[in-house]
């Protein structure tokens, strides 16, 4: 069983060196009759952040629901710091605290202020005390510009604040990997800067991540590696400079050359 | 409750719709015109009937009124507005057990897993059989059935009881659909969320999906209350005086029926408020979303 370590700020200081953050072995995931990952093999190390990109509909999404275990799998495992998290009986409540993901659509509590929304993770999951989960919580809105913001519900805020707002939330629970949903997919041109720059400034700290992302640019600047997802596979996978300037496979050309003929790249 | 969005508030709440239409001074003058005849001539037709001195003397009696509404136990007669008194007391009784008793079975009928089927299954069967048998049925078969099995504690029960049981009987099977109904108004997204926080099912139930479920369902909740307010009239069958059956025994001594004016009256006094404020919750939630507000 997986354990939570308190306090400890870097994610992964306690993994052993063989052990990858995050691996996937031979994932598959079938609604229905609707195949949509067909086998994803893929292994994160601490500090990596991979992007996953592909066509809607390439099972991005869904592979990042299945790694937090909010889909169950169909077939194959995910490991989470060398323990499988896909094996049955495994507490996902306690695997979820150590996964954080933020989705397309915010999905921030429209009944609770900035501040609960931020406090509930901590507060009723690790129980953490109270006026200790609040400190917490105000020290990270701090740090991402929301302290302000802290009283508001969040219909109040802009998409880009709510946005930002929820990877705070993320965060607040201290995940080991953080999951991002193509985060910026629903917001005005003008507010993806805000929600990016978030990002680059977490990876800049270390922080693991596995992004869904259209954002080809942003994908080319921060991704240690990127992975093209077409038909429920990883067709390719590569540092950016590679898959961006020379792709191999004749569906990963095909693909950015689209992206490039909309202005995309 | 909160006190944001006072400007979209007032807007829309129940003054200018009920006056929709009335605006400007011309718009005032013609629709206080336009009442005043309709009134008067329902008054007209009403007051030249063949039979209306009669109906009159029957029915609306002030005199009559007077007595059904105070009582006097020396010429056999309870007062209606004493009587008033326990349907209230029943009303809110019953209100609070249907409230949970509701939401229990709400809760288990959206439950998964193998381990809640008993209990889905029990509590589908209960509201398909508690929504589908007439209430006053309900009623009987408490306040005659449960005397006669004899039992210790269960048997010995007043008639007000047996009838507060009924209520909560009928009215938690349709009260537990409509907090289904405000549960599945909650998006699916909101439960990702919530669970992607590590939150159990039933956290996540409790902190994230009830509190904005509940606020969906205000106002057809209410809705239902002021329904049960006059059902509590159906417990006189059992011989509770309430005040209906006061007023029913006050014309069983005296041949006039005034006395049930009175009782529909002080009904109408307790039930107007609840549907103006219904109404009033109602708009001020239309207010709140044309806002683009969603709390």
């Amino acid at each position: 069983m997986i354990s939570r370590t308190s306090g400890g700020d870097s994610p992964a200081a306690d993994t052993p060196p063989a052990a990858a953050a995050l691996e996937i072995r031979g994932l598959h995931k079938s609604f229905g009759a609707n195949e949509v990952l067909r086998g994803i093999d893929l292994s994160v190390a601490a500090h990596e952040v991979i992007c996953l990109i592909g066509a809607s509909g390439s099972g991005k999404s869904t592979l990042l629901r299945c790694v937090n275990l909010l889909e169950p799998v169909s077939a194959g495992s995910v490991y989470l710091a060398g323990q499988e998290i896909t094996r049955p009986g495994v507490n996902e409540n306690l695997v979820r605290t150590h996964i954080g993901i933020v989705f397309q659509s915010f999905n921030l509590f429209p009944h609770m202020t900035v501040l609960r929304n931020v406090t509930l993770g901590p507060a009723r999951v690790l129980r953490t005390p109270r006026a200790e989960a609040v400190r917490q919580a105000r020290a990270l809105l701090d740090r991402f510009g929301l302290l302000d913001k802290a009283g508001d519900y969040p219909d109040r805020l802009s998409g880009g604040q709510q946005q930002r707002v929820a990877i705070v939330r993320a965060l607040a629970m201290r995940p080991r990997i953080l999951l991002l949903d193509e985060v910026t997919s629903a917001l005005d041109p003008e507010l993806v800067a805000e929600v990016l720059d978030v990002i680059r400034e977490l990876a800049e700290g270390g922080m693991t991540m596995l992004i869904a992302t259209h954002e080809m640019g942003f994908a080319r600047d921060i991704a240690s590696r990127v992975c093209f997802l077409a038909d429920g596979r990883i067709v390719e996978e590569a540092p950016p400079a590679q898959l961006f300037t020379e792709p191999r496979d004749e569906r990963t050309q095909r693909f950015l050359r689209r992206i490039t003929e909309a202005g995309r790249l | 409750m909160n006190e944001e969005t006072p400007g979209s508030v007032l807007v829309t709440s129940r003054g200018p719709r009920l006056l929709a239409g009335a605006s400007g001074r011309r718009g005032v003058v013609l629709s206080t015109a336009s009442t005043v005849i309709v009134i008067a001539a329902l008054a007209a037709i009403f007051l030249l009937a063949p039979g209306s001195r009669q109906v009159r003397h029957t029915f609306l009696n002030p005199a009559d009124m007077w007595h059904a509404l105070l009582g006097d136990p020396r010429h056999g007669y309870y007062s209606v507005g004493e009587a008033l008194w326990l349907n209230i007391r029943m009303f809110l009784a019953a209100e609070v057990l249907i409230l949970i008793l509701a939401l229990a079975v709400a809760v288990i009928r959206q439950s998964t897993g193998p381990v809640m089927l008993p209990l889905r299954v029990i509590s589908t069967v209960y509201v398909d059989v508690a929504r589908g048998v007439p209430l006053i049925l309900i009623i009987y078969a408490l306040g005659y059935g449960l005397p006669a099995l004899s039992l210790r504690f269960v048997s010995s029960q007043s008639a007000a009881v047996y009838g507060v049981a009924a209520l909560v009987i009928s009215y938690s099977a349709y009260v537990s659909e409509v907090y289904r109904a405000g549960i599945n108004s909650v998006h699916q997204s909101q439960v990702a969320a919530a669970r992607s926080l590590g939150l159990s099912h039933w956290a996540s139930l409790r902190f994230v999906i009830l509190p904005q479920a509940v606020r969906n369902i205000i106002p057809p909740l209410l809705n239902d209350f002021i329904s049960l307010q006059k059902d509590t009239a159906l417990v006189g069958v059992l011989g509770a005086i309430e005040a209906n059956k006061a007023a029913e025994l006050y014309s069983d001594t005296t041949f006039n029926y005034s006395s049930y004016v009175v009782a529909a009256i002080l009904f109408l006094i307790l039930t107007i408020p609840l549907a103006r404020f219904t109404d009033h919750l109602i708009a001020r939630d239309r207010g709140r979303r044309l806002a683009g507000g969603a709390r």
